[in-house]
């Protein structure tokens, strides 16, 4: 069989920081009414907003955690450590020259001028809790695209976004989305105009840089009637002796006929507790995808998903979650249909090495006085070392005679058979096993757009070296 | 010292001995065929030349030219140059055949080099259709879902490609109906007339009227009990292992 892993991960880009002790603003240590107020104040936000961020923290106060389904783990983050909001007191630099010169190196090792120039429609990179260069093509800016950080959006644009803030998601969702609504700094907010399609890509990074801080970005996406967009994030942390949270909230409206694909590839450092909630409204004949690569961190649980509002509506959920040695990727997607002649479509893969673990939850619900709706969910497990784990969750409710549902789970392992074989012709064993990871999850790759899946393969050899002893 | 050269081979799984003092040459350019009945150690030896780590070689080597076989990691022999054509080929969902021969032949290059695409498509078309291969089968996984002969075709396929010093061949023609037993053959051959040493491995002498043994090697036991020329797979064919086995009991 093959041995257990010893796993070192170099995670090559990612692992670096710089000790930036200019922090201009500062909320200390822990969370409290004060925290929200600096944080607020800091933000010169009006009244109706602080009054939001407070709630939600009484929310988040009174919720306990959800141990009695989810992991034990969550148990050991410590609130009262986490720094809650850490800003060198940047305004988003529309041009990268003007991206303070330790920030901006931070960036160039992640290569993200680079990715502009490439092929980006728009991109905003944060670092800590603010945004610290967004730029947009100008074209869109006539179009009337909007792509801002929360903060402008909900002064500037009231009237588009206030609407919708929060309604996807409320801040009493869970405990952790009530956490994001009380402290929640940074992230995208986005509305695309009727009818218009983005060709290229709006993109954002998230980066966090200083230990013992939570990153609580905040996203919505508004598409207006008939228009189009992809959405893609990428996230990196450093290494720290200590865990650090990022919690985020995606709240996604897909009005009449228009298209959102959201893509996520995340690397995190594997002491990051990554705790995301993620929710779509899909209108009548609109389409909501979400693109989800789970790489990295120390525990996971995130389960995008859509509400299919509208007649004809359809949602997807195409995920990859790789648990290496002392991860937990708890993910999975929830398609609740309320109209009908609605479809979805949940393909989900996981791949478990070492004594990783990865557990897919899946909620499909249809209720009976429905008609035509669909659902298809597909989840495929891989398992490398003989320690690792998978664990799948699947809660259907789909009722009435015209609705159908269809589920089908697998789980393989890797013999030593075919590894041999692909040894016999030259391969390493990890160039083996890296091969067949991708392979595993080669159909679903092929779904997603040229750069990210070379980025993706990449990411994929990088943890399967030295998974094998 | 061009050949591969095997002595007083010893090799044990789970505490039973397989191979015992076994001895074998093969040169450079001559076909040597193996038979014999089942269990008598024929697919052990592929395996452990191929350095398969659930064998326990207790004694003996196996040179290739220059380089000791046994210790080395299975996909060091590959790259030294010794090929198996499997038996029972795994399958690998979702590698297309392309992207694995192709990575196999990266495997084999300095780091820092790369294979130049429209070189490598050339060179792999140009194998598969004289191997009677259609292109569409490029990009379908390494043999999931093929038949037995269609199995065995990638295997040869595999081989032309990678272009090894040395060519095992483990049962090759089981489950192969006529044609493509003909191609398999062919794709033998033609290794063989480029200078290459071949080790067929084979239950049934008709495979050795399309691939001409230089030398025909009984196996029986864990040794090689008898060398002949291809007159002996005929005699084989005809009068069984039975007489073979007795001779050897006396002996």
């Amino acid at each position: 069989m093959i041995k257990p892993s010893n796993i070192e991960i170099d995670r090559e880009k990612g692992n670096f920081h710089y000790p930036t002790s200019s922090y201009a603003f500062d909320a200390g240590i822990g969370l409290s009414a004060e925290v929200i107020k600096y944080i607020s104040e800091v933000k010169n936000e009006e009244n109706w907003v602080l009054d939001h961020r407070l709630k939600a923290l009484s929310i988040f106060e009174k919720k306990p955690m959800p141990t009695h389904w989810a992991s034990k783990d969550l148990e050991n983050i410590d609130f009262d450590v986490i720094r809650y909001y850490l800003a060198q007191g940047q305004q988003p630099s529309r041009t990268w020259d003007e991206v303070p010169d330790d920030i901006k190196e931070t960036f160039e090792r992640l290569g993200i001028p680079e990715q502009e120039r490439k092929f980006l429609a728009g991109v905003e990179a944060q670092f800590d809790s603010e945004a610290a260069y967004s730029r947009m093509k100008e074209d869109l800016e006539k179009e009337g695209v909007i792509f801002v950080g929360p903060t402008e959006g909900l002064k500037d644009h009231p009237e588009i976004f206030r609407k919708w803030f929060g309604k996807v998601i409320p801040s009493s969702d869970n405990k952790f989305s009530a956490l994001n609504s009380a402290v929640f700094s940074g992230g995208s907010f986005i509305y695309v105009p009727p009818g218009v399609k983005l060709a290229q890509p709006l993109q954002a990074y998230f980066r966090i840089n200083a230990e013992n801080f939570g990153q609580f970005e905040r996203t919505l996406i508004i598409a207006d009637e008939g228009s189009e967009i992809t959405y893609m994030e990428g996230c990196t942390a450093p290494k720290f002796e200590t865990s650090t949270l990022h919690s985020a909230v995606v709240e996604l409206v897909a009005l009449k006929g228009s298209k959102i694909q959201y893509i996520t590839v995340q690397n995190w450092s594997n002491n990051v507790y990554n705790l995301v909630t993620k929710r779509a409204i899909a209108e009548e004949n609109a389409e909501v995808r979400w693109i989800d690569c789970n790489i990295g961190s120390k525990l996971t649980m995130k389960y995008p998903g859509v509400v299919l509002k509208g007649r004809k509506s359809r949602g997807e959920v195409l995920s990859i979650a790789l648990a290496n040695d002392g991860q937990h990727q708890d993910t999975g997607a929830k398609m609740i249909h309320s109209a009908s002649e609605t479809s979805s479509n949940v393909i989900a893969k996981s791949i478990s090495i070492g004594n990783g673990r990865s557990s897919y939850r899946g909620l499909v619900q249809i209720p009976g006085h429905l008609k035509n709706c669909k659902n298809n969910t597909e989840c495929d497990a891989l398992l490398i070392n003989s320690e690792s784990q998978t664990d799948t969750y699947p809660a259907i409710a789909v009722k009435g005679d015209d609705n159908s549902v269809q589920h089908e789970a697998s789980v393989s392992k890797v013999s030593a058979e075919q590894i041999f074989y692909m040894q016999q012709r030259g391969l390493s064993e990890a160039e083996a096993m890296s091969m067949y990871v991708n392979g595993f999850v080669n159909d679903l790759i092929r779904e997603f757009p040229m750069e990210y899946s070379v980025e993706l393969k990449r990411l994929i050899d990088l943890e399967m070296e030295g998974s094998v002893g | 010292m061009n050949s591969i050269e095997i002595k007083n081979l010893n090799v044990k799984i789970e505490d039973q001995s397989i191979l015992k003092d076994l001895c074998l040459t093969i040169p450079k350019g001559e076909v040597h065929a193996i038979m014999g009945p089942n269990g008598s150690g024929k697919s052990t030896l592929s395996k452990v030349l191929a350095g398969h780590p659930d064998y326990e070689v207790i004694s003996g080597s196996a040179k290739m030219d220059e380089t000791e076989l046994l210790g080395l990691e299975p996909d060091e022999i590959s790259r030294e140059g010794l090929f198996l054509a499997f038996q029972y080929p795994v399958e690998v969902p979702g590698v297309s055949i392309a992207n694995f021969i192709r990575a196999a032949l990266q495997a084999r290059l300095p780091k820092g080099d790369s294979i130049k695409a429209v070189d490598y498509y050339k060179k792999l078309y140009s194998k598969m259709e004289s191997l009677g291969i259609d292109k569409t089968f490029t990009s379908r996984s390494m043999n999931e879902g093929f038949s037995g002969g269609e199995k065995k075709r990638c295997e040869i396929l595999q081989m032309s490609m990678l272009e090894p010093k040395y060519c095992i061949l483990d049962e090759t023609d089981s489950g192969l109906d006529i044609d493509a037993l003909r191609v398999v053959s062919e794709g033998v051959n033609s290794m063989k007339n480029s200078g290459r040493g071949i080790l067929v491995i084979t239950h049934y002498q008709r495979l050795l009227e399309y691939i001409v043994p230089d030398k025909v090697h009984v196996m029986w036991d864990g040794k090689i009990v008898r060398t002949g020329d291809k007159n002996l797979a005929i005699e084989l064919e005809k009068n069984g292992y039975d007489w073979i086995k007795n001779e050897a009991v006396v002996a």
